[in-house]
């Protein structure tokens, strides 16, 4: 066998031998059940000695296997670190990063910046090296454990084993690990956020950040240079979201909520069936797509129309980013809506017929007041789906943290400052990305807060209901 | 007394009534106007992008009659050596000069030149490597034409309009209407943009290799979040004790399907590219970004699915001695996985549309090759479209309508997918 397979083979081939193992443990069973009388006298049937068999070889090879390779590349790049010279080795760390990126560059081939020198090809080597040593031991260890495991449950296999109650503790076992892993994730994004986010505020007091009125995060290369201290006040960024988020509630609120009362209240069968898949396309087509139609098209439109009346419109307005939000929103408000108004029970609007109102005053009078928590919550989450929109406020809105409410002007969002500041080259430590960091912090609290509350409202009026 | 107060009383409800009415009209008017506003918008949408987008299906390419003469390729000896070391550009303008004698000066040709692509000498290659007989002939060979000349074929440049306001000039426009008169211009399918990767040059890019990227991502992402996602469904329906654990899991599912995505591309950074070194513009980071996006909604998909099978073919299973494993694999799940399939596929939908997380680990990258595994650095057809919508070139405006006409059909087609399974499985209880 060959010491040395990339991943990919052998993760197929431990799939094999776990497969293997399957056949192995079944036949074995049947074996051990010849010689007591017959595949009655086994405690469970012969699949279940398979798949025991399977599942020993395959699940502590696969973890092994996970392990080794996400931390082999961490563990390498410290060995090499380790393995260069003193005056490479006590270089600052971001100048170590981008040693440690030319190096991994060299050794994937790709192009790196200059004539690399002995030294580094040095270090390339030694990487390359480490590298194969470890590719090679990980399939040893790896293909061990997989045979190993066939081995030990092939002993263990007889009549009284009890191979189902065994199985199926084990795949319970692996249900809960899936449903746990979206608890790893929330923890993941808390602790790597705030992690940065905390560093970032070693730099930048926590106060200036939330009070500060300037945002230019354009940090000095050099100590001597004048002017580019960086000021990372987040109320421009923040009011920009705000009034972007404003202008597509604007858009999506109205139209969104008459769609929903229309198709729910008014609309025959035939035109909601065509009607609400059609207004679902708009929640389904790509924010990217927007954002192009937005700068390209609306953005443009806009301008010119601005021109006729006199008005001075920034190319990047506000307003075109916050125009085509809303219309992108549309079906969020409309489609939640529409469930909350579905749910208002049918007596409540016998109730206003009876009295002699009329269809519309039954809606805006019983209806609608009816349903508000609902309607609250579901414009809740509509307004964080606003505030955490990326791609058509990165293509369409603008980079400079202008502190105005003029849809006209150009502002800018939380989130194109985050790609504004984590796109291209970038150093780590700097206070730059880490300020990108902050800002992710200040959106996952504000989006989740808003979720959270409107999650709470709808749940409320759903029980009142049921 | 009583009867003249009920006349006024019906007189007042009938003055108010024609008033009401109108009001009515105008709630109804409002409801349809909301809808149709929609719609229109949306129609506007396709149609804006398909207008600009579908010329981009063909691309202009000019004849050439090239001379592949022996002393190009080294006298006497021609081998596969020479043969990939030729002078190609050398050749190509050649047959330029040779196709407009009248053309003498450096400057003019220099001009000349660059009608066509820089991509020419390259196909020129290609074309002889794959068959060396060539050699010592005379070909006719289709060569793409450089994106201006492309540009005004297709009518988006003014033939008419004043030299400082287009990038062709006089003189090249009369070049350009000489080699239309002797049919050596013609559009034909732009097979570059379906086959190549990424280029400067708009004439060459492709979305080949964005495409690649975006499969080799949704290839880790359905591997890992299928699986997962409806374990986690089966035990948080099936399994799960109703305690503050699995309210606690719950609730995190649906926080997570509404955190923004971009704030899923910031844990993708600092978990997997710095802090377990993984390889930056990956598919595989991509793809493990978007699984972690996608879990909660196919977890929601399928435990709504779960949810749908009625409990007597619990019951009948449990009855005839099932465990209740065996009753959740062998019964339920086979009934509720139509619509777990659906909620993937939906969920699939929207990770092939996602663009922000893959600009914060890196795949935003100008990339030509085209990526062949789950390591190589690669875009995505999102990303690629985001790309291309920043670059100022004419072309590539066309480029980018063509790239979201071809992402929006596979995400019609997926979406189609889904509706069509759920109507062919649905069942009702």
């Amino acid at each position: 066998m060959g010491a040395n397979m990339n991943p990919t083979m052998l993760l197929v081939t431990i799939l094999f031998l776990s497969v293997m193992g399957f056949y192995m443990g079944r036949k074995r069973s049947y074996a051990v059940a010849d010689k007591v009388g017959g595949i009655n006298q086994l405690h469970s049937r012969p699949t279940y000695y398979g798949s025991l068999t399977a599942l020993w070889c395959a699940i502590p090879a696969l973890i092994v296997f996970c392990c080794w390779l996400l931390f082999e590349s961490r563990i390498i790049t410290d060995l090499v670190i380790s393995g260069l010279p003193d005056n490479l080795k006590n270089l600052p760390p971001d100048h170590l990063n981008l040693l440690v990126n030319d190096i991994r560059n060299l050794v994937n081939g790709n192009i790196v910046s200059g004539e690399p020198s002995p030294l580094m090809a040095n270090a390339a080597d030694h990487y390359r090296a480490l590298n194969a040593t470890s590719h090679a031991s990980l399939t040893v260890i790896v293909i061990t454990i997989a045979i190993a495991g066939i081995l030990v449950i092939q002993k263990t296999i007889n009549p009284a084993l009890r191979a189902r109650n065994h199985v199926e503790r084990v795949i319970k076992y692996i249900l809960i690990a899936c449903s746990t892993i979206a608890i790893f994730t929330t923890i993941g994004i808390v602790l790597s956020v705030l992690y940065e986010a905390v560093r970032f505020f070693k730099i930048v007091p926590l106060s200036g950040f939330l009070t500060g009125l300037e945002w230019s995060p354009q940090m000095a290369i050099r100590t001597d240079q004048v002017g580019s201290s960086g000021s990372f006040g987040v109320i421009p960024v923040f009011m920009g979201t705000m009034l972007i988020s404003a202008i597509a509630m604007s858009v999506a609120v109205p139209i969104g909520l008459m769609s929903a009362i229309y198709l729910s209240e008014y609309a025959n069968r035939t035109f909601r069936s065509i009607a609400k898949p059609l207004l679902e396309i708009l929640a389904g087509i790509p924010t990217v797509v927007y954002g192009f139609f937005a700068a390209l098209t609306v953005a443009p439109m806009i301008r010119n129309s601005g021109g006729i009346f006199g008005l001075d419109v920034s190319s990047e307005s506000a307003l075109a980013a916050g125009l085509v939000m809303g219309i992108m929103i549309i079906p969020f408000v409309s489609s939640l809506s529409d469930d909350v108004i579905n749910a208002v029970p049918q007596a409540l609007r016998d109730g206003a017929y009876a009295l002699g109102a009329t269809r519309s005053e039954t809606i805006q009078h019983v209806v609608v007041p009816a349903a508000l928590p609902g309607i609250v919550g579901s414009v809740l989450l509509a307004v964080s789906r606003a505030i955490g929109e990326t791609m058509i406020v990165v293509m369409a809105a603008g980079m400079s943290a202008n502190l105005t409410l003029n849809p006209l002007k150009t502002v800018t969002t939380v989130t194109v400052q985050i790609v504004a500041l984590l796109v291209g080259d970038q150093e780590f430590d700097s206070p730059k990305t880490l300020a990108a960091f902050a800002l992710g912090l200040m959106l996952f609290i504000v989006t989740l807060i808003l979720n959270v509350v409107a999650l709470i409202v709808v749940k409320k009026y759903r029980e009142q209901y049921e | 007394m009583n009867d003249t107060n009920s006349i006024r009383n019906i007189n007042i409800v009938k003055q108010g009534l024609a008033k009401r009415y109108r009001a009515e009209k105008r709630f109804r008017l409002y409801g349809v106007t909301a809808i149709t506003a929609s719609l229109v918008f949306l129609a506007f949408l396709f149609i804006s992008i398909s207008s600009s987008g579908y010329t981009a299906f063909q691309q202009t390419f000019i004849c050439l009659t090239v001379n592949f003469d022996t002393e190009t390729f080294g006298g006497d000896n021609v081998d596969t050596e020479s043969i990939s070391s030729a002078n190609y550009q050398g050749i190509v303008k050649r047959s330029l000069s040779e196709m407009f004698p009248e053309v003498t000066s450096r400057q003019e040709k220099k001009v000349l030149n660059s009608m066509v692509s820089s991509g020419a000498a390259y196909n020129i290659r290609k074309m002889v490597l794959e068959n060396p007989e060539l050699v010592g002939t005379t070909q006719q060979v289709w060569v793409p034409a450089d994106d201006d000349v492309d540009m005004l074929i297709k009518g988006h440049m003014d033939r008419n309009s004043p030299d400082s306001e287009r990038r062709l000039s006089a003189q090249q426009i009369g070049w350009i209407e000489t080699l239309e008169k002797d049919g050596n211009i013609r559009k034909q399918f732009n097979t570059i943009f379906f086959t190549s990767g990424d280029s400067r040059e708009p004439e060459l890019a492709g979305i080949c290799g964005a495409a690649a990227g975006s499969f080799f991502t949704m290839l880790v992402t359905l591997i890992l979040s299928f699986p997962i996602g409806v374990g986690a469904a089966v035990y948080l329906e099936e399994f799960a004790p109703k305690n503050r654990w699995t309210d606690l899991i719950e609730v995190n599912i649906n926080n997570l399907a509404a955190v923004p995505s971009i704030v899923f591309g910031l844990l993708g950074l600092a978990v997997f590219l710095n802090f377990f070194g993984m390889p930056r513009s990956a598919p595989i980071v991509g793809g493990l970004v978007m699984t972690l996006m996608t879990l909660p909604v196919i977890i929601i998909a399928s435990r709504a699915a779960l949810k749908s099978v009625p409990p007597s073919i619990r019951e009948a299973a449990l009855g005839v001695g099932a465990s209740q494993m065996q009753m959740v694999f062998h019964h339920v799940l086979p009934l509720a996985l139509p619509g777990m399939l659906t909620g993937a596929i939906i969920g699939m939908a929207r990770a092939l549309g996602e663009t922000a997380p893959l600009l914060m680990i890196g795949m935003v990258a100008f990339i030509v090759d085209i990526p062949g595994g789950l390591t190589d650095p690669s875009t995505a057809l999102p990303v690629q479209i985001f790309l291309w919508a920043d670059s100022p070139e004419r072309a590539f405006l066309e480029k980018t309508s063509a790239a979201i006409m071809v992402l929006l059909t596979f995400l019609i087609a997926m979406n189609a997918l889904a509706v069509i399974l759920r109507k062919k499985f649905e069942k009702r209880w």
